[in-house]
């Protein structure tokens, strides 16, 4: 197994504050992270850093062996996608047009796109449920299907390295599975690694075998997911008590109320 | 959905349509020209004319379109950042001062880059490039030149006023252009296209843009560069036609959709059209005498655009 990013030394800092402190791991082939903890603990400050958007304050990040600031933008893109927290649509354009901004990076700057690229796109609206959208305009969406076509542009782009800044927001259960259960296919490709910012914990025993727990104040802890997530764990790094509950299938957490 | 192409030609043939109708009509109305005097007038006098009004909206156009990426927004116009009021400023101050040797074309042209250094300079300062304090500088420096400006109205003796006010009302009755500008539209338009999918990425923001791999710093600076100095050279041709490069790249994007590889050649034709026939109104409806067509591209575009937005139900 090859490392396709490696993390070390990794510091990162919000506003002067040090949030994660000596970060180091490596994250292979096959492997989907779930990046859990509490409210400004430095979720997508990290997977900012980890896409080469943000310098890292201290610490390297490798993409397949070579330092993420030594490549271009672009090789970068080729290898490495991001599906940001908020994405906003400034200008009226169909569905199609959108998705087909994925296929950026993989065609030269003045070329057309081919129609292997059109079916992707179609294919990436198909994969999160806005088939129908294509010819549409993408201004009168609501804020989930906003969320699923700007999951369609990375799964148009198709990277083998895919950040995600908390992919389930806005969605309906039934999408949140469809759309993990996807992505979840996908990490299982040749060479696939995802990382996920999360903040449903069932979320990521059931679509993450490794998770890494950022606490906010500097520590963290990374590990495999049926290690790392346990009651006295979560209830630490959420600073409220957490209970583990299984009715024999699937073992859930559940924030333990005063009724708790 | 038609192919960009087909719209292309389309476009075109609209364009030599716009341009015979401008050339064929005259302060007596259209008509074939039947004396060799007609003939002259129509091919000396109209046709250089009606070049200049076809270049110049074309430019503003494109130039529109590149200032709506840039800034994100959709209601941007080429003049936002200040360029219009630099080139003014210029440009009065130098019939102020009766600086006859020098160009009006030149003072504006040079105007119009001064004022694009300005808030090029400034509006960089330390740390990473933001459109909001690009916009923030351009308002405030174009709010600068509108003080200027006032103040050469103010202190202009009554002989320069009118040329003035015509000046920056924008007015097509000096200008004449070769029809090889032609040429020159229509390869400013090809160059820009070949960044056309780049412009698609960015329109969707500069994080979105990083990610997928543009440079957003150093392509906003070019789209910049690229924006003003389409800009000034419209602004030498014509002074500060209004409308055309915030209508136009908005009308299209209505009609034929964000891609900018269509969005831009189809633009850069609607806006020569729009500001031809805008200015062979201008120089009829109340023949003999004529109009400054920056009044008319702005008495046909208030409208136009307001009705546009109603119908848009919201900014789109």
């Amino acid at each position: 197994m090859t490392a396709r990013l490696a993390v070390a030394g990794l510091d990162v800092t919000i506003g002067g504050v040090r949030r994660i402190e000596g970060l180091t791991l490596t994250i292979e082939a096959g492997q989907s992270w779930g990046v859990l903890g509490p409210n400004g603990a430095g979720k997508t400050t990290l997977l900012r850093t980890l896409a080469g958007l943000h310098p890292p304050a201290a610490g390297s990040v490798e993409l397949d062996g070579r330092a993420l600031e030594t490549l271009s933008r672009r090789s970068v893109a080729r290898t490495l996608g991001m599906l940001t927290q908020n994405t906003q649509f400034a200008f009226d354009a169909t569905g199609l047009e959108i998705a087909l901004i994925g296929r950026h990076p993989h065609r030269p700057a003045w070329g057309r796109e081919r129609r292997d690229d059109v079916e992707r796109a179609r294919a990436a609206l198909d994969a999160v449920g806005l088939s129908d959208m294509a010819d549409r305009s993408c201004m009168q969406l609501s804020g989930g299907e906003q969320r699923r076509l700007a999951l369609a542009v990375v799964l148009a782009q198709d990277p083998d390295v895919l950040l995600l800044d908390e992919p389930t927001n806005h969605l309906d259960p039934a999408v949140q599975v469809a759309v993990l259960d996807r992505l979840w296919r996908r990490v299982h490709g040749p060479g696939r690694v995802q990382v996920m910012a999360l903040h449903d914990v069932n979320l990521a025993t059931c679509y993450c075998n490794h998770v890494l727990l950022v606490f906010g104040d500097g520590r963290w802890r990374a590990g495999p997911t049926a290690e790392l997530l346990t009651e006295a764990h979560l209830s630490e790094l959420f600073g409220c008590p957490i209970r583990a509950v299984s009715d024999g299938r699937q073992t859930v957490f559940a924030v333990a109320g005063a009724t708790g | 959905m038609t192919r960009t192409p087909i719209l292309v030609a389309l476009g075109m043939l609209l364009a030599a349509a716009a341009l015979l109708v401008a050339v064929l009509t005259g302060s007596s109305g259209i008509g074939w020209p039947e004396t060799d005097t007609a003939w002259r007038i129509a091919l000396e006098l109209r046709l250089p004319r009606a070049i200049a009004a076809l270049v110049t909206g074309g430019l503003l156009a494109l130039a529109g379109v590149l200032m709506q990426v840039l800034l994100r927004n959709p209601l941007a116009d080429p003049y936002i950042l200040g360029l219009s009021g630099g080139a003014a400023a210029f440009v009065l101050g130098g019939m102020s001062l009766g600086l006859v040797l020098l160009p009006t074309e030149l003072l504006a042209f040079a105007g119009a880059l001064f004022s694009m250094l300005i808030v090029f300079v400034l509006g960089r300062g330390e740390g990473p490039w933001s459109t909001t304090r690009l916009l923030l500088t351009g308002v405030v420096v174009a709010a600068g030149w509108g003080a200027v400006i006032s103040l050469l109205l103010a202190l202009g003796d009554d002989a320069s006023l009118k040329g003035m006010l015509y000046w920056l009302m924008g007015d097509l009755g000096y200008s004449t252009l070769s029809p090889w500008w032609l040429l020159v539209l229509a390869g400013l338009t090809a160059a820009l296209m070949l960044r056309a999918r780049s412009l698609n990425v960015l329109a969707a923001g500069e994080t979105q843009a990083a990610l997928l791999g543009e440079s957003p710093k150093r392509r906003h600076a070019e789209i910049y560069v690229a924006a003003s100095l389409l800009t000034a050279l419209a602004v030498a041709i014509a002074g500060t036609v209004g409308f055309v490069g915030l209508i136009v790249p908005h009308l299209v994007r209505l009609t034929v959709g964000a891609d900018h590889r269509r969005l831009l050649p189809i633009s850069a034709l609607a806006g020569g059209v729009f500001l031809l026939l805008a200015d062979t109104l201008a120089r009829t409806v109340i023949a003999p005498r004529q109009l400054p067509v920056g009044v008319l591209t702005a008495l046909l575009g208030v409208p136009l655009f307001l009705l546009l937005l109603r119908r848009a139900g919201g900014v789109r």
